[in-house]
């Protein structure tokens, strides 16, 4: 029959793939300009808490972040279990914040030094003992600029 | 006869790009850092024995929050819900009783002379109380500044606070300030 005699010769032309590295190049200056490299690696539990009066925060670079939290379940054997403060890379205790404060003051320019924002991400579950004495030394290290870091509650 | 040149393959162009796209996508996050603003008090100096300054009673909302996360305000078990309404309330003191805040009168750029409140928010929290809780009430808090702040606005305006320009709102925080107290930490609960 006819109708199911082999079309040879009339084979679908290959697709055209030039595009494609246009497309892909498109998405990576898309991922490169809305997105943030990310400087630390969080060793602690981060579920952060919602406030519905959350702002923006403006001004990446004058944000110096604070963790605070639960050790996660890696780091719970030799750090144990009790919420700790993480600064940079690793954990610190209280005594640490002072010179903490001052190597980020130093990392930036001079008129922008007592605009920095302490942004403490702070476990949900942690107690308010630990940020009260974390505030403490930052009131004394005079650095008074901070931001409770919450989502914003729709 | 000039020699023609021949095509240069490109295919491997997109792999060399997809390469580069996973890179960032791996490397960056896009998470934007939202939190609420706060002043620390300057810390006095050690040397110097400084007296706290003493208020009428009618002029602080004493909010304390407990080591099992309960919230009593001036003295009152309170549930978390109530505490905005509360607190504006005592922030705009609209018929001027005997038992809110009392008001002076100051020069305001676009108000000219008003009354501003001399209330101060006291809020304390236990070192047992959770971080949950306390943003809970510093939240509801600052729901309830901005509040005040709204109405202000749209009797002066007609707008809401946001929408204003940066000079009008600045007027408007000078006749509703801020005034969030956090007293020194207790540790009443125990615990760490």
């Amino acid at each position: 029959m006819a109708k199911f005699r082999k079309e040879g010769g009339k084979e679908v032309p290959a697709l055209s793939t030039a595009s494609l590295p246009d497309i892909v190049f498109m998405l990576l200056f898309f991922f490169m300009v809305s997105t943030t490299i990310r400087e630390v690696s969080v060793m602690v539990d981060n579920g952060m808490p919602e406030a519905r009066t959350a702002t923006k925060l403006e001004k990446k670079s004058l944000v110096s972040n604070i963790y605070v939290g639960k050790p996660k379940e890696q780091y719970i054997g030799t750090y144990g279990s009790e919420p700790r403060i993480q600064l940079n890379d690793k954990f610190a205790n209280l005594n640490e914040i002072t010179s903490f404060v001052i190597a980020e003051q130093e990392a930036r320019s001079e008129e922008d030094r007592n605009k920095i924002t302490n942004n403490l991400k702070v476990d949900m579950f942690t107690k308010m003992g630990i940020i009260t004495d974390l505030k403490q030394e930052l009131r004394r290290a005079n650095s008074l600029r901070v931001s409770y870091a919450a989502r914003k509650k729709v | 006869m000039a020699r023609r040149t021949p095509d240069i393959n490109a295919s491997s162009q997109a792999d060399i790009a997809f390469l580069l796209l996973i890179f960032f996508l791996v490397a960056t996050s896009m998470d934007t850092d939202s939190g609420i603003f706060r002043r620390l008090p300057p810390m006095p100096p050690e040397d110097v024995q400084v007296n706290p300054p003493k208020y009428a009673k009618r002029n602080i909302l004493q909010v304390l929050v407990n080591k099992d996360d309960l919230l009593a305000v001036n003295g009152e078990l309170m549930d978390i819900a109530m505490l905005r309404e509360k607190a504006l309330e005592f922030i705009l003191n609209p018929q001027n009783k005997e038992n809110l805040p009392a008001k002076e009168m100051k020069d305001i750029p676009f108000f000219g002379k008003t009354e501003v409140s001399k209330g101060i928010v006291s809020l304390q929290s236990d070192r047992g109380t959770s971080y949950k809780m306390y943003i809970a009430v510093q939240d509801e808090l600052a729901a309830a500044y901005n509040e005040a702040r709204d109405i202000k606005s749209i009797e002066k305006w007609g707008k809401k606070f946001e929408e204003l320009d940066e000079e009008q709102q600045e007027a408007v925080r000078k006749v509703v300030p801020t005034a969030i107290s956090e007293a020194e930490p207790k540790n009443i609960g125990g615990g760490k």
